[in-house]
């Protein structure tokens, strides 16, 4: 533990630590650009320079290493005089073109040159001017404003995982770029613009719409798949304009997804903004009052089983409890969450978590992924795996299709046996599984949506519980779930009570004519055509598959619209804060769920969204601990049985279209185009 | 003695013929009132009126949707909304003013860096409706078009001073 002085203060740190982050624990700034906590350092900006006692010269601080009897000053003449140096430098061939530039407010750039810098130029010669760079539709490049920080290429070489950029050229010649002109087809890339000091890599959908002041900040959680990412909404005047992500260590710590980041203009299209009737095969605008007269006499004129209720994806809790407590309460047993007809239940909660947390994978030391590919499911469990991954000593097995993750792996195969093989030891795997001190496995959602999913999921019990990855004070066993509402769903008990219909019974019965009313609680990823003749109430936000077939649809609100609660993969519950109001005539969905509990003669005992917090609670103790990640008990889960010898199959086919929200956006679309389509192109052989 | 000092003021009328002594004696002033609106007074170059948008001379449009001046601006007059235009460089659609709050401070013109949003000589556009003095893009470059040449020998005569 070296102890050094700095500025007169005597403190101790932690050996390894930077002079830099030894000033921070005090509270002391020292500017930088190319220093970056989550990255490498290269310490090439040369900005942080402080002066250190008996060194003959300034010292980068980003760089030096704490030592014993260190006297640290970062407050002298010769300090300013170095930054000042240092910042004239970087401005001679900075365009010094903030006015236009749209980093201008929050440049990290502008800022220190006003803290540090020279209050006027000395350089009369020529700038150098850099050619634009071609970044793909999320990115957009002005080069000439790089300070070469090379903070882009450090990210995508060790976060991303994609060593595209990269430099070419060597001092006033040198220029950032990718060596071949592409698009960084990563689904990270969005973070390239966060890390960029400067306005050379500014995002594409948000160029020139806002100021920073302008923009009112909503910290929120994002929902396009299920590890709730930490956002903060950036809105103006009712309109989303941009999401950047919020610091949580546990979670995301301060990356998001493209699809977090860019999937928000689909907010403003194909929105269901007022209630709508079907009539004569066509919908017609109708009023709040008469939509849930004709749900509530809908609902009363059918038997209780012959009524079923499907959530989808982005449902929240909220609403989730509020349905379950009203058709729960007129006796339908047939609730369903599952849309991929999954064969996962709520039996034992270890059993549908991901019981390790996302920063536990930090402590892994084999990793099996089980039918899942985890850089679309979850892009930021695959960014922790690597980050694991870069520390050394990971080996990453994968069972399941081969894809590119970003690491090395070994291919076992793509047999769903191969779990039965493992279990009983007989596969040479199980003795690697059980050498390892923190093994792990990550089951896909895609793996338990599979005909035989229920022994698969009691299979991947069998080799948690044989090569010892649960034990006193480890929980390897993890599933990766996609839907952001599904765990909370689980939580609450949303399936299928005693002799009701799951999904596909649910279906079945539509068709047979069996089941007359179904309530589609914003479900758009099942076929809407498979209703048959039934009447169907469709509450949620776009106008989706589900909203397509509905006989009456109730507007509700999108994530970025309601305080709702959501549970992440890991079984974090974690809420959401309303940014914008809902459109035109939508409400919050719980609210909808409770109007028509008064319409049907039945009002749920709640009023307020603080009543029905407490009554989730009440329901789950889960939801009254925000923020956490509870552990859950060891117990038994799954059904025994023949896994059939089947392949497994991805559930993602395009990362950037996997919801109602990112099927409206045209950005979503745009990288559909640029990054998914060719490489199905390829696939197909039809291209060349 | 004060009081036969004042009665023998009062007995003379002194201050009456004092005062019509002034008064005459403006008859051979010059005038200081004038015949407006045949005549005005002479305005300083920092004189701030009327806004308006400039262009440059090859006709393209002075602003660059900054939001600088809508940021500075104490009164919260000027409402901007830009995106890229077709040609990708960056320009305002929408640049409003509201002349009824705008208190003429000149703030918007300080901040502007490119000298787009300016407060000309014009002092007469008074209205009859409210409405009219909610002022758009195409209001402020109009304006912009007509006071150029004024405005331009303004910035020359006063930018030795800055």
């Amino acid at each position: 533990m070296p102890k050094l002085t700095i500025d007169g203060i005597e403190l101790e740190v932690a050996p390894g630590t930077s002079v830099l982050q030894a000033c921070e624990q005090l509270g002391i700034e020292v500017p930088r650009f190319c220093y970056h906590e989550k990255l490498s350092v290269p310490a090439n900006c040369r900005m942080c320079l402080v002066e250190m006692e008996k060194a003959p010269k300034p010292i980068a601080s980003c760089a030096m290493p704490c030592g014993e009897g260190m006297v640290i000053k970062t407050d002298t003449e010769t300090v300013h005089k170095a930054r000042k140096g240092v910042m004239e430098f970087l401005l001679i061939n900075h365009p010094l073109d903030c006015p236009i530039c749209d980093q201008g407010g929050e440049c990290d750039l502008q800022d220190q040159a006003v803290g540090y810098g020279f209050d006027r130029g000395r350089y009369g010669e020529e700038k150098r001017a850099v050619k634009d760079k071609n970044l793909g539709p999320l990115i957009k490049t002005i080069m000439t404003r790089c300070i070469h920080c090379t903070r882009c290429i450090r990210f995508s070489d060790e976060i991303a995982g994609v060593s595209v950029m990269g430099a070419t050229g060597r001092g006033e010649h040198m220029e950032i770029g990718t060596y071949v002109e592409a698009a960084v087809s990563s689904e990270l890339s969005g973070n390239l613009v966060d890390v960029c000091p400067v306005g050379a890599l500014t995002s594409k959908p948000y160029a020139y719409t806002a100021r920073p002041w302008e923009l009112r900040k909503t910290e929120s959680v994002d929902v396009l798949d299920a590890v709730g990412s930490n956002i903060r909404i950036d809105t103006r005047g009712g309109e989303v304009l941009r999401i950047l992500p919020r610091l949580n260590e546990a979670v995301n710590e301060e990356w998001i997804s493209d699809k977090t980041r860019y999937a928000h203009d689909g907010l403003k299209r194909q929105r269901l903004d007022r209630p709508y009737i079907r009539e004569n095969g066509k919908l017609r605008a109708a009023s709040w009052e008469e939509a849930l007269a004709l749900t509530a006499s809908k609902l009363k004129g059918a038997a209780p089983e012959k009524i079923a209720a499907i959530a989808g994806d982005l449902a929240d809790a909220e609403s989730l409890l509020a349905l379950k407590d009203l058709l729960g309460g007129m006796g339908v047993a047939s609730l369903e969450s599952r849309q991929d007809g999954s064969a996962i239940d709520a039996a034992d909660r270890a059993g549908y978590i991901f019981n390790s947390t996302i920063a536990g994978i930090e402590q892994a030391d084999q990793i099996l992924l089980i039918g899942t590919n985890p850089r679309w499911e979850g892009s930021l469990v695959n960014a922790r795996i690597r980050k694991r991954y870069l520390q050394g000593g990971l080996t990453v097995t994968v069972l399941g299709p081969r894809v590119d993750l970003t690491f090395p792996i070994e291919h076992l195969g793509n047999d769903a046996t191969l779990l039965n093989a493992i279990a009983d030891g007989s596969h040479p795997y199980a003795e690697t599984l059980k050498a390892a001190k923190k093994p792990l496995l990550i089951l896909g959602s895609g793996a338990l949506a599979r005909p035989d999913g229920a022994a698969v999921w009691a299979a991947a019990r069998a080799v948690a519980e044989a090569c010892g990855l649960v034990r006193e004070d480890w929980n390897g066993f993890n599933v990766l779930h996609r839907a952001a509402s599904r765990v909370g769903a689980l939580d609450l008990g949303f399936l299928p009570a005693k002799g009701g219909r799951d999904l596909a019974g649910i279906l079945d019965g539509a068709r047979k004519g069996e089941v007359e009313v179904v309530y589609l609680l914003g479900a758009d990823e099942i076929d809407a055509q498979n209703f048959g003749r039934a009447f169907v109430i469709y509450q949620g936000h776009h106008g989706d598959r589900g909203a397509h077939r509905a006989d009456v649809i109730l507007p509700g609100a999108a994530y970025t619209e309601k305080n709702a609660t959501y549970v992440n993969t890991e079984g974090r519950a974690q809420h959401t804060r309303q940014a914008t109001f809902p459109v035109g005539e939508a409400r919050e969905d719980w609210k909808i769920v409770r109007a028509l509990s008064g319409a049907l003669g039945k009002p749920l005992p709640y009023d307020t969204l603080q009543q029905l917090r407490k009554r989730l609670a009440d329901a789950n103790p889960v939801f009254a601990q925000i923020d956490r990640a509870t552990p859950a008990a060891w117990g038994a889960f799954g059904t025994a049985g023949a896994v059939a010898a089947a392949p497994f199959t991805l559930p993602v086919e395009n990362f950037y279209m996997t919801d109602a929200i990112s099927r409206a956006s045209a950005t979503m679309a745009e990288c559909t185009e640029a990054f998914v389509s060719p490489a199905v192109a390829e696939r197909t052989g039809t291209h060349g | 003695m004060a009081w036969l000092d004042r009665t023998a003021r009062g007995l003379f009328m002194t201050e009456l013929v004092k005062g019509f002594a002034l008064t005459f004696s403006y008859m051979f002033k010059p005038r200081v009132t004038l015949n407006y609106p045949y005549e005005r007074s002479p305005l300083s170059p920092r004189f701030r009126g009327e806004h308006a948008l400039r262009r440059y001379p090859n006709g393209e449009e002075r602003c660059i949707a900054c939001k600088l001046c809508e940021a500075v601006c104490p009164a919260l007059a000027i409402t901007i909304e830009a995106e890229p235009r077709e040609d990708g460089s960056r320009r305002t659609t929408r640049y409003d003013i509201d002349m009824t709050k705008c208190i003429y401070c000149g703030l918007c013109q300080e901040a502007c860096p490119v000298d787009a949003i300016v407060e000309g000589p014009n002092i007469e556009f008074a209205t009859e409706t409210r409405e009219e003095l909610f002022y758009n893009k195409e209001k402020l470059l109009a304006n912009g078009d007509r006071w150029e040449p004024l405005l331009a020998a303004n910035i020359a005569a006063d930018a030795p001073y800055r």
